[in-house]
């Protein structure tokens, strides 16, 4: 009953009439735990909200970067099989923009988040924190963001200011008018 | 039939045929003195195909295209079926140019899977809704079939449809290639709204971070007043279960929305006041302008349209009336008009558009075209409710340049050359 008191208030906001309304009890779901969000929520935001404990620096990430990465991203990330990790600054304007974490990626946060979560690439989430705190740092450090011996945790990673950090424009709902083909 | 030495099978050099001809000819010859009068010792099956002389097959618990289909009418796969991929995204393109209508099989619907398919166990599979709400909540795949559904008709785009158009040169002459990453389905499934509901948005929630159960968990943030308006959690699709490759056993769903954006195999919505810039709307999905800055949440499918018949499958065999037909689409709501043009854009005609149109699906067009043996060039031009009109390549890259490798909604080409040839053309 619930259910449907929670439908008629779906197709009264419809109808403009619906203040809020919202019930406890509706619908089939269960509670989510405290457990539950943990182990689906793995999502790194750019001020650092949900970083793990850990920590690591480029000096510690060189051995484990090569262990497991360089053999899709290459040995000092220049991509074989798969992305190519480092260079291309000042390329995104030219003729032949090389769009690589150091060039184009904006938020360090997300680099880690990235490789935490789906890397390597047939194991992901194989790691410990510290290699995925360590292997972002090698990542860094190859792009010269960060020094070999800068430690990255979840204080210092966004804090980490990318080189392409104010190069994108927001398009939602409405492509900027410069970049629209009918005006 | 003729017989002419030439059409008939060589098995070796110098004339010498398959041995298998003389009883082929024979039930030939024999059929045509049936009509004059068959002896009265020919069977009566003289001269009736194979198929019709001995039962058909049983049905199978699911059943399947016919074998000589399956061959020709097949998606473009990247990599090819049965080799593994390398760390690079996984598609399947599908063929336009092989299909009528607008709704796309399950198993010809496009995919890209940047992680591959995961092999869900439906019974182990939740969906957490959390983040600015009153009440954290799962939902498993049972408990989310009890819910009321609503059925729609939509498209479904990648961004990354029709990319290689961007390219100086006209590289990919298939349609599969060049605009096999936008299909059409019905879709079922709860309305996301009411779950969000169920579970309560605070105040100031804006975003929803939605992340996948593959291997790369690909996540993505979408505006909340897109969400309320019309996503859903899509359970079945043409009346089935979702195929592993559309996201079984649950999928997110924001019609009209960048492909990317509708999230396969959900497991986590996390409600936020801000967006997570996710690697796939940073690195991925982001469209590089001129000037080097690059789009960020293009996520509405702009206007477009393309002709699939005649087309690079179907060369024109005489001349003649032919229909041109093709698909036209809009994540803006509704096709209003197709034209259709056969000189290169110089003239249209209005093209006649199958009903019922229905917003943010695919909608067939048709024309008569007389092709009278000389060289043409077939172009359409979709325009939508919002007032958004399909753009020339030429006027596209004008405004967005050549590198941004998503959004290409450019008019496409097909040239038709004297000899009924048809290939894909700039111009």
């Amino acid at each position: 009953m619930s259910m449907r008191n929670s439908l008629a208030c779906v197709v009264a906001v419809a109808m403009g009439l619906c203040t809020a309304v919202a019930l406890a009890d509706s619908g089939f779901s269960e509670p989510a735990t405290a457990e539950d969000i943990e182990l689906v929520y793995l999502s790194v935001f750019p001020d650092g909200e949900n970083l793990p404990e850990g920590s690591g620096t480029a000096t510690q990430g060189k051995p484990v970067y090569e262990m497991y990465c360089a053999s899709c991203h290459g040995i000092d990330g220049e991509g074989t099989l798969a992305d190519k990790l480092v260079g291309g600054r000042g390329t995104l304007d030219t003729e032949a923009p090389d769009k690589t974490v150091g060039s184009y990626w904006p938020y360090a946060t997300t680099v880690f988040n990235y490789i935490r979560r789906s890397m390597p690439y047939t194991a992901p989430m194989s790691l410990t924190n510290e290699e995925y705190y360590a292997i972002t740092a090698f990542v860094l450090n190859k792009n010269d963001i960060i020094a070999a011996d800068t430690v990255i945790d979840k204080n210092s990673l966004p804090e980490v200011r990318m080189p392409n950090r104010d190069g994108f424009v927001n398009a939602y709902p409405n492509v900027p008018e410069q970049y629209d083909y009918m005006h | 039939m003729s017989n002419d030495a030439r059409d008939l099978p060589r098995v070796a050099a110098n004339g010498l045929l398959d041995r298998r001809l003389f009883m082929r000819n024979m039930m030939l010859g024999a059929a045509g003195t049936a009509t004059a009068g068959a002896s009265l010792a020919d069977s009566v099956s003289t001269g009736q195909p194979e198929w019709m002389l001995t039962p058909g097959a049983t049905t199978e618990d699911y059943g399947m295209p016919s074998r000589f289909e399956m061959e020709r009418t097949k998606r473009w796969t990247v990599p090819p079926a049965g080799q593994i991929a390398t760390g690079r995204s996984i598609a399947a393109m599908t063929p336009h140019h092989m299909m009528h209508g607008t709704i796309t099989p399950g198993g010809l619907h496009f995919e890209v899977n940047h992680h591959g398919i995961p092999d869900i166990d439906p019974d182990r599979h939740e969906l957490i809704i959390h983040g600015m709400v009153e009440r954290p909540i799962k939902l498993s795949v049972d408990a989310l079939s009890n819910y009321p559904t609503e059925t729609h008709n939509y498209f479904l785009e990648c961004s990354g449809n029709s990319s290689r158009l961007w390219a100086d040169k006209p590289t990919a002459s298939h349609l599969d290639l060049t605009h096999g990453l936008v299909s059409g389905s019905e879709w079922t499934g709860v309305p996301l709204s009411i779950l969000l509901d169920e579970a309560g948005l605070k105040p100031g929630a804006k975003w929803l971070i939605a992340e996948g159960g593959d291997s790369g968990s690909l996540s993505r943030s979408i505006p909340i007043d897109k969400a309320l308006k019309d996503s859903m959690i899509a359970l079945y699709q043409n009346g089935e279960r979702l195929r592993p490759g559309q996201g079984y056993p649950i999928r997110l769903f924001n019609p009209g929305f960048e492909g990317n954006t509708s999230t396969k195999w959900v497991r986590s919505i996390r409600v936020t006041d801000r967006p997570v810039m996710s690697r796939f709307e940073t690195r991925t999905y982001t469209d590089l302008m001129p000037d080097g800055k690059a789009l960020q949440f293009s996520l509405g499918m702009e206007v477009k349209s393309v002709i699939t018949r005649p087309s690079n499958a179907n060369s024109l065999p005489k001349k003649g009336v032919y229909e041109v037909t093709g698909i036209a689409w809009t994540g803006n709501g509704r096709i209003t008009r197709v034209e259709v043009s056969a000189d290169g854009g110089q003239t249209w005609g209005e093209a006649a558009l199958q009903g019922p149109v229905l917003p943010m699906m695919l909608t067939r067009f048709r024309i008569p075209w007389e092709w009278e043996g000389g060289p043409a060039i077939l172009q359409s031009r979709a325009y939508d409710e919002a007032g958004r009109v399909q753009p020339t390549r030429t006027d596209l890259i004008a405004a967005r340049g050549t590198k941004n490798v998503y959004h290409f909604n450019g008019i496409h080409s097909w040239g038709v050359g004297e000899d009924g040839g048809v290939q894909h053309v700039y111009a």
